[in-house]
Parts: structure tokens; C-alpha cells; sequence
């Protein structure tokens, strides 16, 4: 290699963003393509991708359920395993917004950790938005013949003011057309702990979005979250309903071919 | 200690113990006092044509119906059609306006006018709006001798004479109208936007709740006057 | 009224299994909330006017006393009287008396929430004094002892049947055979009932969307006419008001009427907007010759500047009920008392206590919905959490919920621990869930009751990433 392009790698290497991703605790124990999926797409947009071996969860389920003590050591994790990345990256609007939204104010009063959630908040992002808006991707260069439908995630949405960036990876796809569902906005009836303190309100939630997707005429379900996705596929399933659930990731990676839908095998 | 003394101590207690930061009284009644306009749609800003164009436009969207007059020789006439077209009888109770006192009524024989406030077997009424406010078709009414209160809710069919120079863009002009009528509020001021109409059944839309079945507005051009 | 709160899970299910509800309430999604869409997209200047009017209440209640006082003046000023309610039993001996003393035989009402907070109906009643509620929903709901499901809505659980079953049993002087096949026959009969309720009733009692500071008015908005009939006929008018309702100006209450009809009913203003100051004047032909104001504290001044604050800015609009995912599974019954969805299940708790209403605010997805469509910016969601974090801490609710919240926390505070214990763990799980998913699972009942769960892929992400694999 010439002097040159010796310089050349050095500088793309250094150029290259290190992402810290943040694969959050049901990508990591339930479907870890997701994780995979997302690493890839983050390489592929450049992107040195890191996985901190310390993470486990961002402590939402604690914070959601007024455990602030465990919230907040849970927070202080994810802060020192991830603060010397550029850039913190997650597959899932929820978590992604427990970081970027709640952290500052769960950890104002810590002296020690406010500057540094504060500094953990302003470089950490949603998969879709990260692609789209900070990597400058437009067409991740897939290919997936079908007609789909998409479920917001309600952090994604409308803590992190994500909606446009996932559709316009969708309209990239080669072969993808893109059902929009009736008020689309509308919550899945998940909300973590929610959906199995309130079995019967979240069922009839997700019952409801479910049928508004057999109504798209859509063959696959897509999101950017995945516990939004598993309540809607156990609930797709359990009606018997044809429509297959994916996270977006495994679209745009092109991992569609190695990894079955959510809760299928596959055969 | 009284229960005014009580509510009094408790709020100045927990604003004490707050993060809000009060105003000086000097400064709360400067700002009573300027009663400054917030955000004000542009919707309703323009030329007074315009400004009426909107007006009937917004009042018939929410099933007012309008009608424009010359001058106020037309408003008898303009009351017996009306009336006829609903099959109503040819009477009706007049606000004890000014404005109504100019309407010859004796030209239309036909017509049983009576004036004052309304009772329950009026079936029909005119009063007289102080403004119109074209942003949405409301109109703005007042009590006072001259336009009792009962004539806007009472009968079935509410009929509003409304002078086309009163009518302007927003609300906030139409208190400047107020304002410069007299230092004081009247007793009742309606705002009043289409005719009654409720949707606590099934939330089916009917019209004619409790209030008018219908709201006529008589939008009278009185530039050649004034 | 008596809360039944602390039956929310029950409530819950009552609401679900009730397909009339469930009409009214698949109804309500395509209604209210598509109207508002449309009403904010005439309106380019709607966000303005949200921050103008959250700014407006937010400076009122920094200086709540003054302006109360103000307020106060400015009615005595204009031949009025104010009294002042540290709690319902307060409001309600307040209202009596004033009855009482012009010798009321009955009451004809406008729509008023205070009213069933304070619930001065029973107490008008027994002690001889019969209200009348006028707007059509409340008088079919008092004609049925039920609270309010919606708070501009309240009788969008009934069916037109249940109506009608209803009127037949309380109109026994109409002819038995009489067709009440429709929305219009119903309202039609109601107005031929009321009007005569409203001519004969010795006092009107309306309650207040707003109080005017600078000019000591009181505001109503009504679309059916009901509450103008209701302070305009009777020789008394009573308004029920409370603390946080005063505004300083003229245009302040302005701004907020711009944004309170579009966000609750779509509509871009109520039919009937109508602002009193004082009794009639001498020379005026109509209208009442007494005016009273009872200014209700029950709470707030204590939660003034505190974590639920925000609250205050609250203009009962119903817009959260509306996009809220529990409230339309479930219905405003539900919720136990007068107020529902996440408006009411923020307020709630600090009417009735915590401990038997902490699954009010444990019911949220935490969607966020509410909000985002709050005219008045309030943070909702916040504020359930604030609820949350005190249940917790006073140990409310399921023992098993915090058992494995607590099992779950301390594994993920030590991922030495959570690593290996969790490795095993979804290995087990994938090897019994060979068919991709369960339909029951010990422990995930919760889950498993209405949906299937799909089981682990079986080896976690960071162990796989870990050995190298990409």
C-alpha cells in the first residue's frame, strides 16, 4: 500500500463514527437478528460499531413502574458503559427514548450523573433516525417483494419525533409497497409491564390494531420496536391472521431470508 | 379564620413554597388594564367585503342561514318571506332596538310584530347583533333594554339583524366594540355560532337542542347611511 | 357520588364485554378526533395558541390570589356575591342555603364537572330541593343515577334503546305507544319535557369554563342552549366555579375558547359562548335578579406549584379521553368516578386517595397520545408516572408485579450475574418453544391470555457477538 492510500484508510478509520449500540434487553434475549441486522446496517452506512458487554437495560420497565431507585442505577449503567461512543444507537424508539428523553430528568438531582445523562442524551438515537438522518441513508439497497403495513412506536413517534425516516427507507426497498394503517398513531396496547398488568385492556387494544392491519390487505407487519411488534404478532397469531410481523431492521439489512417472522418457525 | 381566608393563606402559602415566580401587583394591573391581544388568527383580517364573504361562508358551515340586505326597508319583507318559507305564522317578537324602530312596519299589515322580551310561545324572534366576527361566522350579542337576553334562546326560529359595518375580523374587536360602549360588561354577552344543536344521543348531530332551531342572519349594507 | 375506583380491573371488563359501549366507543375514535384534525388544519395559528394559552394559565396561577381577589371585586363591583368553598360539603351547604333562601322548589342545571365533583345534586335532594339537569346528557344520565362516562359526552355509553327505555319509564304522562325509534324523536321529547322545567325553576346553576378577572365575568359554553335557558330564566343564578378557573382578560379567555372547542369537539367554536357579569340590571327585560358565585377550593390551592401543577391548566376539553387507547377499550365507568381518562385518572388519586385508586394511573401504555393533543400542554404522562412512583413506594398493588419487577432489577443492575442466568434462561425457553411461539406459559398468563408469545431465538445477541458472529 502507497504512502497515500496508507493515509487515506487512516483517515477514513478516523473519520469513521463509533456507534455504541444499545441493543436493549428483548433484541438481546428474544431476537438477537435484530442486533444483527442493526450492526450491519451501521457498518454498512460506516460506522465502527461497539457492543458494550456491560448493558443490560435501560431501567424503563423500572421507571414506568415508579421504581425510581433501581431506574436510576439501571440509568447510570447505561451512562458509563456507553458514554465514550460517538454516537449511542438503538433498534427501538422506546428505548431510545428512555435515554434521550427521561434520563436528564431521572438523574437531575445526581450531582455526579446529570452533566454526563445529559451528555448521553444528545448523541443517542433511534435506528431509522440515526440511518436516515445522521448517516445521510436513503436507500439501504434491499430488495423485498410484498405488500406491508407500518406500527409507530409511540416513544418513536412522539417522544422522538421519528415517522418520515422509516418511510423513507421503505420506499427505497426494492419491490416494498408501503399500506398505511387507520389511525396509524394509535397506541399497539403494549406498554411493557402495561400489557400483563392490564391483560384484558391490552388485549382488547392490540385486538383492535390488529384488525385495522387485516384490513390494510398487507402480507407483513413492519416496526421499529420490537415489544410493540411481539404483542401485535401474539395477537395476529392468536386470531388466526395470515400477516406475518418483522422488525424494519431485518428488511433493510436483507435478513429476511435467514431469520423466520416473529414467532414462527421456519418452515 | 373564614373559609376565603383559608383558600387565600393556602394558595400564597404553596406559591411561597414554589418555583413560580409572581408578578407585582403594578404589573398585574398594568396587564389588566392593557388586556393586550395573544396570537389573533389572520383568517378574519382583510376588507370588509371579504370580511363578510368569510362571515356568511363560516355561518353556513354551521348551518346559519344568511341573507343580504340593501337597506333596512327590506328587513319587513325579509321577515314575512322567512317566516313563510318555514310555514310559520306571520308574527314575530322584535328586540325594542333603535335600529328595528326605523323598520316601517306598518307596510306589511300581514306581519304581527310585537317588541320585548321573548316568551315560550314566541315562535319566532329579531334582535339586533352589536357585532359579527367573521372568523367564524359568530355572532355578538348583548342583554340590555334594547336587546333582551330571552329573544336568542326562547323561540324556535332566531332571526339577527346584522349591520354590515359591525362586522369585523375577531373577537378581540368586537370587545373593543364593548369597551367603547361602556365602561362596564353588560349583565349577558352571547357569542352565538349557528343554531342549537346537540350529538349526546349516539353522537348523531341534530339540530335544535334546547336553543333556536334555526338562526337567520339579515346582513344589512348600511355603508350608503353611514 | 360513590367511587368504585378501587374496582378499575373489574370496571375495566364490564366496559370491554359491553358491545353497545363498544360501539359508542369505536364511534368516538372516527368522530372527535378526525373533526379536530380538521379544525387544526383551517387554522394555521392552532400551536400559537396552544403555547399563548398554556402561558396565559400558567402566569394566572403563578398569581392566583391576586387575580382571585381581583376577581372578586370586580363581581361585587356588578351587584354580585361570592362564597368561597374549602371542600364539596362546603359548596354544597353554600348552594343550599341559597336556595333556601328564595324558597327554591326545584333547580334547573347546566353542565357543570364541579357540580359532580361536589355531587350537590344528592344533596339538593335530600334536602328538598329538586334539581333538573338540562344539557340532554346529563338529564338522561341523572334520569338513570348514573355518573358521567365523558365529560362533554357524558351519556356516549347509552344506546338510543337504552334511551328510550328510559324516557318511557321517567315520562309515564306521555302516551305509552309513542315512537322512539330515533335520536330526533328522544331529543324532541326532552325539549318538551325541559321547557317546562326551565320557565318554572326558581334557580339556574351553570358552572364556569372560565372567570374574567379584569371584568368579574363567568363563562359558559354550551352548544344546546341549555345553560343560557338555565341562568337566563330563574329570578337566580348560581355559578359554581373553581379556584383555577380565573383568567386576567377579556382576550386571554378569548385564546383559550379558540382552542377549547376545536380540540374537544372538532367544532371551531361552540354554539354558545355566553359571558355573565352580575344579575340583570334594573332597566334590562330579562335575565336573573340574583347572581352568586361559589368559588370551590377542594385541593388546589395545594397542588398549586407542586408536582401536579400542571393539572390546573386544565380546561376539561376532553381531548386526552378521546386519543386515549384505555379509555376507548374500556369506557369512562370504568374509572370509578366523575372524572376518566388520563385527565381524570391524574385527578383521581388526590380526590379519593391513592390507595384505592393507584390503577387509574397504573393503567397507561404511556403512549403519549394525550400530550401531544392536550390544548393546554399538560404533561399527562408525567404525572401518572408521579403517581406511580408514590404506589410504589406505599407498596399499592400486585405483590407478585413487584416481586418480579424487583427479581428483574436486581439481575440487570449486575450483568455478571444477568449474562449467564439469562443465557440459560432463553435457552430453556427456545428449546420448549420449538413451534416459534406459546399459547401458555407458566408465570406469562398476563400475556398469554390474549395473545400468543413468540419464544427466543435461543442464544442472546451479545453472547453470539461475543464469539465473533456478524
Amino acid at each position: 500500500m502507497s504512502d497515500m492510500a496508507q493515509k487515506d484508510t487512516d483517515k477514513k478509520n478516523m473519520d469513521k463514527k463509533n456507534v455504541g449500540l444499545f441493543v436493549t434487553c428483548l433484541v438481546d434475549l428474544t431476537r438477537p437478528s435484530v442486533g444483527f441486522a442493526t450492526a450491519r446496517l451501521l457498518e454498512a452506512g460506516g460506522c465502527t460499531v461497539h457492543v458494550p458487554d456491560s448493558q443490560t437495560c435501560c431501567g424503563q420497565p423500572a421507571y414506568n413502574a415508579g421504581d425510581k431507585v433501581d431506574a436510576q442505577a439501571l440509568a447510570r449503567n447505561v451512562i458509563t458503559a456507553f458514554e465514550d461512543f460517538d454516537y449511542i444507537v438503538a433498534p427501538s424508539g422506546s428505548c431510545a427514548g428512555m435515554i434521550r428523553e427521561h434520563f436528564p430528568a431521572l438523574l437531575a438531582e445526581d450531582e455526579k450523573m446529570s452533566a454526563r445523562a445529559q451528555g448521553v442524551a444528545a448523541k443517542t438515537y433511534e435506528l431509522m433516525e440515526f440511518l436516515h438522518d445522521v448517516l445521510g441513508v436513503s436507500d439501504t439497497g434491499t430488495t423485498f417483494q410484498g405488500a406491508v403495513t407500518y406500527q409507530d412506536s409511540c416513544a418513536g413517534l412522539r417522544e422522538l419525533g421519528i415517522k418520515e425516516q422509516p418511510r423513507a427507507l421503505m420506499a427505497a426497498v426494492d419491490g416494498l409497497s408501503l399500506k398505511e394503517l387507520d389511525d396509524g398513531e394509535s397506541c399497539c396496547g403494549f406498554g411493557g409491564l402495561f400489557s400483563v398488568k392490564y391483560p384484558d385492556i391490552s388485549g382488547k387494544i392490540v385486538d383492535d390494531k390488529a384488525e385495522a392491519i387485516e384490513k390494510t390487505g398487507a402480507d407483513v407487519l413492519l416496526g421499529g420496536d420490537l415489544g410493540c411488534l411481539m404483542n401485535i404478532a401474539g395477537r395476529l397469531q392468536r386470531r388466526g391472521s395470515p400477516v406475518k410481523v418483522r422488525h424494519l431492521a431485518e428488511v433493510l439489512a436483507g435478513m429476511t431470508g435467514d431469520v423466520p417472522p416473529i414467532g414462527e418457525t421456519k418452515e | 379564620m373564614g373559609p376565603r381566608e383559608l383558600i387565600l393563606g393556602n394558595i400564597a402559602k404553596s406559591l411561597k413554597e414554589s418555583a413560580l415566580s409572581p408578578s407585582s401587583r403594578q404589573e398585574i394591573e398594568t396587564r389588566l388594564s392593557a388586556h393586550a391581544n395573544n396570537t389573533v388568527p389572520r383568517r378574519g383580517q382583510g376588507e370588509n367585503e371579504a370580511q363578510t364573504a368569510l362571515f356568511i361562508a363560516e355561518a353556513e358551515r354551521v348551518n346559519a342561514t344568511t341573507e343580504r340586505l340593501d337597506g333596512l326597508e327590506q328587513v319587513g319583507e325579509a321577515v314575512l318571506r322567512y317566516l313563510a318559507s318555514h310555514n310559520l305564522p306571520g308574527s314575530v317578537k322584535v328586540a325594542p332596538h333603535p335600529l328595528l324602530e326605523n323598520v316601517d312596519w306598518s307596510k306589511h299589515p300581514t306581519l304581527d310584530v310585537a317588541r320585548g322580551r321573548a316568551e315560550d310561545s314566541d315562535q319566532a324572534s329579531l334582535s339586533v347583533a352589536r357585532a359579527g366576527v367573521a372568523e367564524t361566522g359568530t355572532l355578538v350579542l348583548h342583554s340590555g333594554p334594547e336587546c333582551p337576553t330571552t329573544l336568542n334562546f326562547l323561540p324556535d326560529n332566531h332571526i339577527v339583524l346584522l349591520p354590515q359595518s359591525q362586522l369585523v375580523g375577531a373577537y378581540e374587536e368586537a370587545w373593543e366594540m364593548l369597551r367603547g360602549d361602556s365602561n362596564a360588561m353588560p349583565r349577558t354577552v352571547n357569542w352565538v355560532t349557528g343554531p342549537s344543536r346537540s350529538a349526546d344521543i349516539e353522537q348523531t348531530l341534530l339540530l335544535g337542542a334546547h336553543g333556536p332551531r334555526r338562526l337567520h342572519i339579515l346582513i344589512i349594507n348600511d355603508k350608503k347611511t353611514t | 357520588m360513590q367511587s368504585t375506583s378501587r374496582h378499575f380491573n373489574s370496571n375495566a371488563r364490564k366496559g370491554i364485554a359491553d358491545a353497545k359501549l363498544q360501539a359508542a366507543l369505536s364511534k368516538l375514535s372516527h368522530g372527535f378526533p378526525v373533526k379536530r384534525l380538521a379544525a387544526m388544519a383551517r387554522l394555521p395559528e392552532f400551536e400559537a395558541l396552544r403555547d399563548d394559552a398554556r402561558d396565559i394559565k400558567e402566569h394566572t396561577l403563578a398569581n392566583l390570589g391576586t387575580y382571585l381577589e381581583i376577581y372578586e371585586a370586580k363581581v361585587l363591583e356588578s351587584g354580585g356575591h361570592v362564597h368561597w368553598a374549602t371542600d364539596a360539603a362546603d359548596a354544597c351547604e353554600i348552594i343550599l342555603g341559597i336556595c333556601r333562601d328564595v324558597d327554591a322548589k326545584t333547580v334547573t342545571k347546566g353542565k357543570s364537572m364541579i357540580s359532580e365533583e361536589i355531587a350537590v345534586n344528592e344533596y339538593l335532594e335530600n334536602n328538598g330541593v329538586q334539581p333538573i339537569e338540562t344539557d340532554l346528557g346529563e338529564y338522561i344520565i341523572q334520569l338513570r343515577h348514573e355518573p358521567p362516562s365523558h365529560i362533554i359526552a357524558p351519556a356516549i355509553h347509552l344506546s338510543k334503546e337504552q334511551v328510550a327505555e328510559t324516557f318511557r319509564g321517567e315520562h309515564r304522562h306521555l302516551q305509552t305507544g309513542r315512537n322512539l325509534d330515533e335520536p330526533r324523536t328522544l331529543l324532541e321529547e326532552a325539549r318538551g319535557e325541559l321547557r317546562r322545567k326551565f320557565i318554572a325553576a326558581d334557580v339556574g346553576i351553570t358552572g364556569a369554563n372560565m372567570v374574567i378577572a379584569e371584568t368579574g365575568t363567568s363563562i359558559i359554553v354550551t352548544n344546546e342552549g341549555n345553560g343560557d335557558l338555565t341562568q337566563t330564566l330563574p329570578k337566580t343564578h348560581i355559578v359554581i366555579a373553581s379556584i383555577e378557573k380565573v383568567v386576567p382578560t377579556l382576550e386571554d379567555a378569548t385564546t383559550i375558547l379558540r382552542v377549547l372547542a376545536r380540540s374537544a369537539t372538532g367544532q371551531e367554536m361552540s354554539v354558545y359562548n355566553t359571558f355573565s357579569t352580575g344579575p340583570k340590571r334594573p332597566e334590562d327585560l330579562d335575565g336573573p335578579e340574583n347572581y352568586h358565585v361559589v368559588m370551590l377550593d377542594n385541593g388546589r390551592s395545594k397542588m398549586l406549584g407542586g408536582e401536579f401543577h400542571d393539572m390546573l391548566r386544565c380546561i376539561r376539553c376532553s381531548a386526552c379521553l378521546n386519543h386515549c387507547p384505555v379509555y376507548k377499550a374500556i369506557g369512562g365507568h370504568a374509572y370509578g368516578w366523575v372524572y376518566s381518562g388520563p385527565m381524570g385518572a391524574v385527578l383521581i388519586p388526590g380526590l379519593q386517595g391513592l390507595a384505592e385508586t393507584h390503577d387509574l394511573p397504573g393503567a397507561s401504555t404511556f403512549c403519549g397520545k394525550c400530550e401531544d393533543v392536550c390544548p393546554m400542554r399538560i404533561p399527562l404522562p408525567r404525572m401518572l408516572r408521579s403517581w406511580r412512583e408514590k404506589a410504589y413506594a406505599a407498596r399499592l398493588g400486585s405483590t407478585k408485579a413487584r416481586f418480579g419487577l424487583a427479581a428483574w432489577a436486581f439481575l440487570a443492575r449486575r450483568p455478571s450475574f444477568y449474562r449467564p442466568i439469562m443465557a440459560f434462561g432463553v435457552g430453556l425457553l427456545a428449546l420448549i418453544g420449538r413451534r416459534g411461539r406459546f399459547s401458555t406459559l407458566p408465570l406469562a398468563g398476563g400475556w398469554t391470555a390474549s395473545r400468543d408469545l413468540s419464544a427466543p431465538e435461543g442464544t442472546t445477541f451479545l453472547s453470539q457477538w461475543k464469539r465473533g458472529k456478524r
